[in-house]
Parts: structure tokens; sequence; C-alpha cells
């Protein structure tokens, strides 16, 4: 006796979430069901089981393709989903994992990443299906806001539906993407993907084309070329001692009592200074556009390191004197959502 | 020509690519009605295509109004070859004939195609204005409802219940035409949709004309199949029960709200067979009489192992429920004169239904059931109905004399259904056969002198189980014992019927689901062979599965059967039986006796013991059982049952012989319910494996429960959860060796997983019951057995259980009253400021000062500025005596705990598409309905050639099935509807070619779309504004003081 067809359709779509967890990230979920234990709780059968599995599995191959268009999913009549597990479904399915994304984060999404994908598998521990579900998430996103016009983060959510936090680190991912910062160097390895989503979140406000003019395409994703070129003349700010001085005054000014490690910044602050111009400076050569090597590398970070170090970078992006709208820094939070942690300390 | 449909079409959406070069698509709509066609332009390279058409009119007569489906064709322009088709919509226009139903249909079809799927939305609507006809000789029947529930709808009166109307047409089936040779599958499928849709339409337009003939309103209980036939043809076919129903004016809104159905039919009084003297007997072994006749042609037909299928054995009708003539007053005479008459009139005093209004039914006899094989090949004029119009008045005549042999004078919970195997076709009808109140038969007329006479009558519970039928002249034999309930009328020992338990019947103890399983091998032949040996099968079947049912029955330590449904399978090579009822202790019938097993061999020691072990389980089961469905009747004293015989007497009886057998005197035998033990004896291997599978049942998970009647008898606190499905399992016996016993162990196997399998899939509801479980078994190939399952899983409150003594209207007083403690935060107060004045207790004293609220002015309310002064101002109105009608009371009373949560929850906002609720029972828990919209009745072809590519045949049937369910659910919602009741899934044909990587299924499904409201949404709509107030005023206070 064996079973040729065997399935379950309900009017609301029966999701088991644990399930559905499961597919996400293997191809055969019944043995790690079994393990378990949820044979013993239910005093099911392994076939029963099996059949189970398989049913939904058939079900979220079937909502697989809605999924890659989330508001598909919200008008389509096939499956009567109510509509907390339809944001559920979309959350979880674009969710990605930290290790994975510092991976590719600044690679292009392209089919030659694609293959690699086996390697970061092996490397990371994420199952290659997993992978390449959040591999394909972030390349159609990608795809989908490209050549958008509007906010990044908004665009994401319109077309993805994803919670704020989410729609934000994709704007992060996308923006690494299309501008191809490099963070896989090794004295980067430290940094986590929160941090670079706080600096990308940061350049998209004031950095990019959508910054100066918000009816430009790719308007959060290309960096203004005017501005970076712009930025060469902050040299000055090293170069002449007058300069220097009031750069040192307006900065402590706005800065203090707002920073923890003040003291320390403005003891180094020249040496912090010129490491920051620097890289501004730089910033229109294509090949280093990897600010974050650039701050974190040529930094003397030691005085700073009972702070967060992402002090950084948020004061440097306010207290730039750039011929545009500036954000106050505020106050030190947590960044982004994103656990904070601390870098190890340079070797000198 | 008095009609004008008019369509619009709005807009398109998530269309299909079908222009690979752009990835757009030039979409372009055809309306088409009877032979017109509208088009819509083009528009162009969009998958989201706003059409916004013109109002496409066609004028037609309201016959083609009936019979014509409305079809709508969505196709994509190519300039230089043929357009391509999308896909298509049907849409039923007949509920928009109804004066009452929906008035205009509007919302987004999912486009169908029959190798696709569904491709995309459809934005239509759709108006029809309907001038009056008053040509008597019409021959359209608008304004006539249909009803595929098998009750009387919960917002109308049944006024008349006039009775039987059945159809059937004929037509010659698409696939098996010599065009299908040359035309696409798709054509093919498109042709045969169409087809049955406007047949199913010219059905009911003919049905409905019947109705009208009969002075009727509507069909309730309206049942519509096909009989694929093959060569011969397609059959569509319907039966249903004519009525004149009157819509509640306004749906009894105030009425305090119930939980369950059954609560709200309970109050009213139950107007029995008004006479205690009259009694009468006979036993009823459920299962009345088959027959079986086979008849290869027209002329020939014999007729196997019944005798009383004689009409002239059965016994006066007149005196059958109970010698009205010597006992009861001349009243009663005149009330069996006229149910006689009034049923008499009639071919067949058949009603589809299966829940009545509270005192129609008086009595029950028992299940009455006839089969008949058939051979498709010998129909002399296949493209006309008259052969099978006279094979079902046959069969109908068959019934009907059974159940005159019951005493009874109708058969009610009627059902009809086939089963064709190439040329060979079983036919088979089922009912109960009852004894009705004539009430409902007739005119008004009698209904004044009848009322005035029931309101003198004490209820009994109990009438519907007394026999029918003639102590002295009984039909076959059983043991009656007196009425467990009123002591005064005899009733069976077991009771069998296909109804639902009737709302007023006393349970103990909860009810479960009793199936019988059962294969027999046959052997593959030829046409008159093998009706032949079809026909000689069936009695050795259906005493099977009787034994079975009877033995499962007694092993749950109960002692009725409900919903019996009895499904016999023809293939190539076996025939299945499968029957499914639920079981219930009635309080009325005696206590079961258990099951004993006798050995043959009784010098064999160690096959005592064996015996005795297997006894031993069997009886822990009984005794598990009577445990686990909480059975436990009160014990009765001896004497008032009647003088005990002194020694049970050690019968030796034939295994498997149920129906009591016939040498004991029934008459004096009184104490049988009592001691009577199942005696089965194990003689072979056979009878062992009998035994095996009795015991091998296991059953449900605790928080379980499952029953295929329409509500779970002894569960009667649903809360609003409910999950319909429908789940379909195929499996491949391995040809070799195949043996009646392995047969019945993979068919049992079959069954048992596919039930596991449900309850774990639906853990997450616990406590929850599957009610409505409704199997069906095909046999598409030689070793293919397909089951279907549709049921939906309730949930309930396991808390409440304990309340259900109390009345509605007594919780919504504690409810309202500790409400009102909470809100009012100084009741004490209020209560020595009004107490004085009132001799209310003080409860009541709250409620009304809640209630008083709507009293205040709205003016007034308004310019409370504070808790204080609001209280003040009410226990003013309260001592001027301003005292709320019972009316508000309810109103602003809440249900039940359960209700409340729901209204705590977050509701499901932002969502774009409505939900629609299906369930295959008449109701929806926690809900009212306030409005019938039309029937939905649609047919769905399916095929593929891309089996494996679309995740072979489960993949495919998934999909097809979830898409049937959307279909469903858009014509519903474009309705205006937000539910299905009574959805029932007719027919799911699936038949696959893995090797050419094929496969089609058919699917035919039905039901009633309605609107409901949430009983907890009316409440807070009726009392909202006391309620608000209260609350807001309570922060007032608090920020006040």
């Amino acid at each position: 006796m064996t079973s040729e067809l065997d399935i379950f359709v309900g009017n609301t779509t029966l999701i088991d979430e644990d399930v559905y967890r499961l597919w996400l990230d293997v191809t055969d979920a019944v043995a790690l069901r079994v393990r378990s234990g949820i044979l013993e709780q239910t005093g099911a059968t392994a076939a029963v089981l099996q059949s189970d599995t398989m049913d939904h599995y058939r079900t979220f191959h079937m909502l697989e393709r809605l999924l890659h268009a989330p508001p598909k999913l919200l008008h389509q009549l096939i499956f009567q989903i109510p509509p907390s597990r339809q944001a559920l479904l979309i959350e979880r399915y674009y969710a990605f994992d930290e290790a994975f994304v510092r991976e590719v984060l600044g690679k292009k999404l392209s089919k030659g990443t694609k293959k690699d994908l086996d390697d970061i598998s092996t490397k990371t521990g994420i199952t290659l299906k997993s992978c390449r579900r959040q591999f394909d998430n972030f390349k159609r996103v990608f795809k989908v806001v490209e050549e958008m016009r509007g906010s990044l983060v908004d665009n994401i959510q319109q077309h993805f539906l994803l919670s704020d936090r989410l729609a934000r680190d994709y704007a992060a991912i996308v923006f690494f993407a299309n501008n191809r910062f490099e963070t896989g160097k090794k004295k980067l390895q430290y940094l986590s993907f929160g941090d670079f989503a706080f600096c990308a979140e940061l350049m998209i406000q004031n950095w990019t084309l959508g910054a100066v003019d918000s009816q430009m395409d790719d308007m959060d994703m290309d960096l203004d070329k005017e501005f970076l070129q712009d930025l060469k003349e902050l040299k000055v700010l090293v170069a002449d001692k007058d300069l220097l001085d009031l750069h040192k005054s307006l900065v402590c000014t706005a800065l203090r009592g707002k920073l923890g490690v003040f003291s320390e910044m403005e003891a180094n602050f020249k040496n912090l200074s010129r490491g920051l111009v620097n890289v501004a400076a730089k910033l229109t050569h294509n090949k280093d556009y990897s600010l974050g090597p650039a701050v974190c590398g040529t930094l003397p970070l030691r005085p700073l390191a009972t702070q967060r170090r992402a002090v950084l970078p948020e004061s440097v992006f306010s207290v730039c004197p750039l011929p545009r709208w500036l954000p106050t820094p505020g106050p030190l939070g947590p960044l982004h959502g994103h656990p904070p942690r601390l870098p190890p300390a340079p070797v000198s | 020509m008095p009609g004008k449909l008019k369509v619009k079409i709005v807009a398109g959406r998530h269309l299909p690519v079908m222009d690979r070069a752009s990835d757009l698509t030039d979409a372009f709509v055809e309306v088409k009605f009877g032979n017109t066609t509208f088009k819509t332009d083009v528009y162009l390279k969009s998958l989201n295509p706003q059409w916004n058409s013109e109002w496409f009119k066609f004028e037609v007569d309201d016959e083609d109004l009936q019979d014509e489906p409305l079809q709508i064709t969505v196709l994509d322009h190519d300039t230089y070859s043929a357009n391509d088709a999308i896909g298509k919509v049907y849409i039923d226009i007949d509920p928009l004939l109804y004066s009452e139903a929906a008035t205009v249909i509007s919302g987004w079809f999912p486009i169908y195609d029959t190798i696709h799927g569904i491709r995309g939305e459809i934005n239509v609507v759709v108006k029809v204005d309907l001038f009056n006809d008053l040509n008597r000789f019409r021959q359209s029947s608008c304004g006539v409802k249909f009803f595929c529930t098998t009750s009387i709808p919960k917002c109308y009166r049944a006024v008349i219940i006039h009775g039987f109307v059945e159809e059937l047409v004929v037509n010659e089936d698409p696939e098996y035409q010599w065009i299908d040779r040359i035309r696409t599958p798709r054509a093919s499928n498109e042709a045969r949709q169409r087809l049955i849709s406007l047949m199913s339409g010219e059905l009911q337009r003919k049905i409905g004309l019947k109705v009208l003939e009969m002075r009727g309103n509507a069909v309730v209980g309206y049942l519509q199949c096909f009989d694929l036939e093959g060569e011969s043809g397609l059959v569509v076919r319907a039966i249903g029960t004519a009525c004149t129903l009157d819509k509640l004016s306004s749906p009894a809104a105030f009425l305090p709200a119930c939980n369950s159905p059954s609560k709200e039919m309970k109050e009213i009084p139950f107007n029995e067979d008004p006479n205690p003297n009259t009694h009468s007997s006979g036993p009823s072994t459920p299962l009345k009489n088959q027959t079986y006749s086979f008849s290869p042609s027209k002329s020939y037909s014999r007729q196997s192992s019944s005798s009383d299928t004689d009409l002239s054995l059965t016994p006066k009708t007149g005196m059958g429920s109970g010698s009205a003539g010597k006992e009861g007053g001349p009243f009663k005479a005149l009330l069996r004169q006229q149910t006689q008459s009034a049923l008499e009139q009639r071919e067949f005093p058949f009603f589809t239904l299966t829940a009545f209004p509270p005192g129609f039914l008086v009595h029950v006899g028992g299940v009455v059931s006839a089969r008949s094989v058939k051979l498709l090949d010998r129909i002399h004029n296949p493209d006309e109905p008259e052969t099978r119009d006279a094979w079902w008045a046959e069969i109908r005549q068959e019934i009907k004399s059974h159940a005159k042999a019951l005493g009874c004078h109708a058969v009610v919970g009627y059902s009809e259904s086939t089963s064709i195997c190439e040329e060979v076709c079983i036919l088979s009808a089922s009912g109960t056969a009852a004894v009705l109140n004539p009430r409902f038969l007739q005119d008004g007329t009698v209904e004044g002198c009848l009322e005035q006479r029931l309101e003198e009558n004490l209820p009994t519970r109990c009438g519907f189980c007394h026999i029918p039928y003639d102590e002295l002249n009984m039909p076959f034999p059983a043991h009656l014992t007196y009425c467990y309930n009123c002591r005064k009328q005899k009733v069976p020992d077991v009771l069998f019927t296909t109804i639902d338990l009737p709302t007023d019947a006393t349970v103990i103890g909860k009810g479960c689901l009793i199936q019988a399983r059962l294969c027999r091998l046959k052997k593959k032949a030829q046409a008159e062979a093998n009706a032949t040996a079809i026909s000689n099968l069936l009695p050795f079947m259906e005493y099977e599965v009787h034994t079975q049912l009877m033995n499962k029955l007694k092993l749950k330590g109960m002692n009725a059967l409900f919903g019996l449904r009895i499904q016999i399978t023809v293939g190539e090579n076996m025939l299945m039986g499968l029957a499914s009822a639920t079981g219930v202790y009635l309080a009325a019938l005696p206590t079961p006796g258990g099951i004993q097993i006798a050995g043959k061999t009784p010098n064999d020691g160690s096959y005592e013991q064996h015996i005795s072990h297997m006894q031993k389980k069997i009886n822990d089961t009984i005794a598990k059982n009577k445990e686990l469905y909480e059975i436990n009747p009160p014990e009765i004293s001896e004497e008032i049952i009647g003088s005990p015989i002194p020694e049970p007497r050690q019968r030796s009886r034939l295994l498997r012989s149920q129906s009591e057998s016939s040498d004991e005197v029934t008459e004096l035998d009184l104490s049988h319910g009592k001691k009577d033990a199942f005696v089965l004896e194990i003689d072979d291997t056979d009878a062992m494996e009998d035994v095996h599978s009795l015991l091998t049942d296991v059953p449900p998970p605790s928080g379980f429960y499952s029953c295929n009647t329409e509500i779970m008898p002894g569960i009667n606190n649903w809360t609003s959860e409910i999950q319909m499905f429908t789940s379909v399992r195929v499996i491949r016996l391995s040809s070799l060796n195949l043996t009646n016993q392995a047969l019945n162990k993979n068919f049992n196997d079959l069954c048992e997983n596919l039930l596991k399998s449900l309850y774990f899939k639906l853990r997450s509801m616990i406590p929850c019951c599957l009610c409505h479980v409704n199997f069906t078994v095909s046999l598409p190939e030689d070793e293919l057995i397909q089951v279907t399952v549709t049921a939906v899983a309730i949930t309930f409150d396991k808390n409440q259980a304990l309340q259900t003594t109390k009345t509605p209207v007594e919780k919504s007083l504690q409810r309202a009253s500790t409400d009102n403690e909470e809100l009012l935060q100084f009741p004490l107060e209020l209560c020595s400021d009004s107490l004085p004045s009132h001799p209310f207790p003080p409860a009541k004293e709250h409620l009304e000062s809640a209630s008083s609220n709507s009293g205040i002015p709205a003016a007034q309310r308004d310019r409370c500025s504070s808790w204080i002064e609001l209280i003040k101002l009410k226990a003013q109105t309260i001592r001027r005596g301003s005292i709320k009608t019972t009316m508000t009371v309810e109103k602003a009373s809440p249900v039940g705990d359960g209700n409340f949560r729901n209204r705590s929850a977050p509701p499901c906002a932002n969502s774009t598409v409505g939900v629609v609720k299906m369930t295959p029972l008449s109701f929806i828990p926690g809900a009212k309905i306030t409005k019938y919209l039309g029937i939905i009745n649609m047919f769905f072809i399916r095929e593929t050639t891309s089996l494996r590519e679309e995740g072979g045949v489960s993949g495919f049937l998934h999909a097809f099935i979830a898409e049937v369910f959307a279909m469903v659910r858009a014509h519903v919602a474009a309705l205006g509807g937000n539910a299905v009741v009574s959805y029932i899934m007719k027919q799911c044909v699936f038949m696959e070619n893995p090797n050419k990587n094929q496969a089609q299924c058919l699917i035919n499904v039905s039901g009633d779309a309605v609107v409901f409201v949430r009983e907890s949404d009316l409440e807070v709509v009726s009392s909202q504004q006391p309620t608000t107030n209260c609350q807001s005023s309570c922060t007032e206070g608090e920020v006040t003081t």
C-alpha cells in the first residue's frame, strides 16, 4: 500500500510556524521535526508527520512565488491567510543571517557571487538553501528598487511590505551593493552588519543625490559626485592652522557634554581630523570608497575604545562643514537596533 | 422578454505575461450571454489593465437568465496570429433573480483556465433589471429561492413544507463527442463546463416550476448531482424539498444570543404526540429493508432478499403510528387523517431535510434504503431522461413501501446517489422513515386548532424515539422496552437514522463518529455477468456494514446513530462500502448491552483463555469509551422498567446476527435492553479479524471530538474559530495476492491514518470538534482507492461546558451584573441609593442603571462632565422609575466569554481581500446569518500535461482545490456575502496518467452564500452607546477624583 496522493487544503491556509522556519532553511524537515520530539508530544506516527510536512512544504512552495512580490500576497485570492500571518510570512522570508550578509555585503549581486554560496555556506554554517534564499532576496530587492525614485527605505517598504527595521537593513544592503564598498577586508572583520548599516543610513541621508534633490532617479543609491569633489577642499582644515583651530573649537562646542569621550576627542582632535579629512579627500577615487576602513584603520581608536566606536561616524558626518542640511548629533542609543559591539584595539 | 442584463468590465490585475518580448500583455475581454457577445477595447501593454468599459446590455428572456451563465473571457490581443485566451469566468446570475437576495454582483473574480489554473483576476459588475411577467404559462421560475441547507434557513419561517421535488436532465457528454478528437483539451473542457452550467440552470428552472405549481416559493435541501455516464451521456439530477417560506421581518435581532442553534430551539415547547396511551410496538432494527434489483434492460427487474417490497404487505398507516383510532381522542384521529391525506396526495412523501422545526417530527421508524444495479449501455434512448426517470421512480417506490412497512408515512433525511464504473451503475437511495406532524404540510387552516391543542400537551423530549409501527404487527423482530424517559411508550433498543439529532432530544454524554469500512473483491466481468455479480454481493455488504456499525456502536456504549450515510462504490474488481454516522446515547433508549465473545470449541483450554482475554479487552474498551464520552446514564430501578426476566438466557447466535433472533418473544422480554449482550462467535479467522478490527479503531486524541452531523451532541459552547478543509488521499494497492482481509485492512488503515493526520494538523485548535465529517470513496482505477474528506473543525470552550443548563437570559443577566460591577466602581453606593425605592435584587438594579444610559438624552449625557454627575443622573433616572425593557437589557448584555475574547483581539485591518468563511454546516458559530444571497453551484475541470512540473499529483490537486476554494470565495464576496454555509464538495473525480505526464480533475461544489454578523458585533453596535459612555466616564472619574 503506497500513498499516491495525499493532500490537505484548508479554507484558511494552515501555516505551521515551526515548519515554515524549517522550510526556509532546509530541504528535508521530517528528520528535524522528529528530533524536536513532536512525535512524543502529540502521539503521532512518523507517517503522519511526513504527510503533514509534505503538505506544508507544498503550500509554502506555492506561496513562494507570491512572496517574491509581497503585495501580490496581499491581493491574491488563492490562499486565505489572516493579515497578521501574511506579515509574518513576509518578514520571515526576508529575514537574513548576520553572518551571511557580512559575507556578501558590498559584493556585486551577480551570478559569480551566487556561485560562491557553497563556500559561504560551509564557512558560516548556514544551509545552502537558506543562503540561496537570502542572496536571491538581496538581488530581488536590489533589482526592484534600483531604478526607482524616492526614498530607498520607503520604496523597499512599499514593494516588499517589510517592517521598518528590515527595510532599513535592506536599504543598507542595496546601498553597499550599489556602491561596492569593500567590507570584506581583514581589518574590518570586527565590524558587524549593524555598524555598516548605520554608516549606510547616514551616508544615504547626507551624502547621496537624494540628499540634494528628492526627485532624482536612484536618489538614495549613488553618492553625490559633486559633493565628493567638494570634499577635497576640506584639506584646508588640516593645512591651515587657523582653520584647524576654528574647526576644533566649533566641533568641541557642538559636542561638548554630548560625548562621553569628549576629552579624549579634544586631545586627539588634530589626529582625528587629519584622518577624516584624508579619507574625505580620497573619496572621489572609486577604489577608496571604503569609508569604514579609512576611518577605522587610520584613526587612533584606542582613546575612544571606552566609548562606542560608532560615535565616530556620527560625529564625522555631522561636523563636516557641508554645504547642506546637517543632522544634529543625537543621543547615542543602541545603533539601529543592533547590539553594540566594541572594536578590538587596533594593533599598533 | 422580461429581463435586461447589464455587465461592466472594470479592470484586471496580476495578468500573466502573454508577450515574452515585452513581458507584458495586451488584454481585452469578451462578454458573452446566450448568443450575444460584446468586446472591450484592447488595453495595451499592461498586466493590470483598466478597461472601465461601458455597460454591456443584454435583453433576454428570463428563461435564458435562469439557464445561461454569463461568460467572460479574457484574451491577449495579437495582431498577426489568433488571439490567445488567458482564461474565463463563469458567473451564475441566478442570485440576482430573487427579490430579496443580492442586487448586484461586483468584485474581483479569478480568471480561470482549465489548463493553467487561475491567471490573474478581473473586476466585473453585473446587474439585472427584471420586468414582471404574469404569464401563467411561463417556462421560467424566477423568484423561487434555492437553499442547499437541509433545514429551514435561519432567517426564515416555514409556513408550509410541501414536499419532494426532483428533476433530471440528460445530455451528450462533450468529452465523448466525435469532435473531441480534433479539438484541444482546453476547448473540450470548456465545452463541458459550459454544458454543465447550462444544464444546472435548466434543472433549477424546471424544479422551480414544479415548486410554483405546488404554490411554494423555495426549495430547501437542494442537492444536485452529476452522473458522468460516459458514452451514454451526462446526467444532471437534483432533489429537494419544496417549501413556502416567510422571511422573519426583523430577524430575531433581540433574541438572546446563543452560541449554538440548539439552544434557540429548546426554548420552544415540543409538541409531541399528545396521547400517552397511544403505544405501539415493534422494534426497529435500524437498517430496514433493502432490495437489490438488477435490471439489465428496462423490462427485466429482479428483486432479491426482501419480501416487504410488496406494497400490499404494508400495514395500514392510519394505525401504524399508535392505533390512534382506539385510544386517541377524536382530535387525534383528525390529526391522523389530515396527515395522511396531506401526505397521500404526494407521489413521494420524501423530505431532503435533516433538521426540522420543533414539533415537525413525531416518530422515527428507522433507516430505509434501496439500491439497484443498472447497465448503462442498455438505455434505449440515451439522450432522453425517461429511462433514468423510471429507474429512480422504481427506487423511490421501494423506499416508500419500506417506510410504510415501518408504519411511517414519510421519509425524512432522504438522499440519492450513484456509483458508476464503466457501464455498470449502482443507484442508491436512503432516508429515515418517520411520522410527521401535519401542521407544516398544509395550509394554515389547521394551524389554529392544532396550536390550541398543543398548548395543552406536556412537552416531551422522547417522542421521536417511540416506535411508529404496531407492536403486534412488527415488520421485523426487535426488542422493545418502555421509554426510559416517559415510561409510557415503547422504544427500540437501538435507533439508526439519516437525520441530524433533533434539537430537543435528551442525550447523555457526547457523541462520536462511527465508521464501518468494508471491501469485497469481485471478479472482473462484462455487462450482465458483472451486474449480476454486483447485485449478489450487495446484500452481503449491507449486512456486514450493518454488523460493523452495530458492533462499534456497542463498543462505544451508545444506542443510536444519526446522520447515517452508507456509500457503496463499485470498481473494476472490487466493491467498497463506507458507512459513517454519529453515535450517541439517547436517554430515552435502553442502555446497550455489551459484546460477548463465544468460542466454538469450548474444550480447548488455551483457546478459552484467548477468548477470555479478548472479552476482557472488549469490556475494557467499552468502559473506557463510556468514560471518554461521558456516558453515565442515571441508574433506573428495575421495577419501573418492568420485571426482569430471571436468567439471561445463554444465547448461541450466529456470528453477526444482529437482528435479534426471531425465536424470542419480544413482547414480554422487556429487560433485554439491560441484560442483552451482543454475542460474537469466533469460529474462524475471519471473525477473529473482525474482532481485532473492532479494537484497532483508536479514539481521537484528547481535546478532539468528531461527528458527521451538524452539531456535536453534548457540546454547545462553540467559539467562533472555524476551519473548513478538504483532504484527499489516494493509495495504490499492491496487486499481488489481494484478499478481502488485506483489502479491508488497507482500507481501514487508509481511513484511520487520514483521521490521524487531520487530528495532528488541527492540533492547534484543541479543544475542537470535527463536524460534518464527510467521507467519499471512489475507485478511479483498478488498484487505486481514493478517499476524499470534507469537514469543519470548530473550537469550543471547555470551561463553559458545565454552564449549559443555564438559560441564555440568565447568563446574560449574570454577565451584565458582573460587568457593571467592574465598570461602575462603586456599585454599593448606587445600590443603596436605589434599593429602597425598588424591590429588585441588586444584580438587576445594576443592569437597569447600566442600560438606562441609553435612556438619558444624548444632550444631557454630553453635558455630564464628570463621572459623579453621570451617576447621580442615572440614579435619578432610576428613582424616577424609568426602567428599561428587557430588550435593552439583552442588547446591552454580552453573550459569553468566548465572544469577549474575540472582541478584544485586534481586528484584522488593512486587509484588501475580505475573509469569506466556508462551512459544511448550516450555521456559523457565534454569528447570526442575516441574509441568504443565493445558491453557489460550481463545476470546474482542471487538466495538465505537465504533471511533474506542477509537483506531481499532489501538487496538482492541492493547487486545484485551493483554486476552487478561491473561486467560491470570490463569487460569494462579489455577491456581497462573507460566508458559504452548507458547503459540500459533491464530486471530486481525479484521473491521472503519469506515463503521459497528464492528469485531469473534475470538482463540483455547492453551498449557500450568506451574510453573517458576529453576535459580538451585533452587541457592540447595539450596546456601544452605554458601554463607551461608561468607560469614558470611568476614566473621567479617575482623573477628577
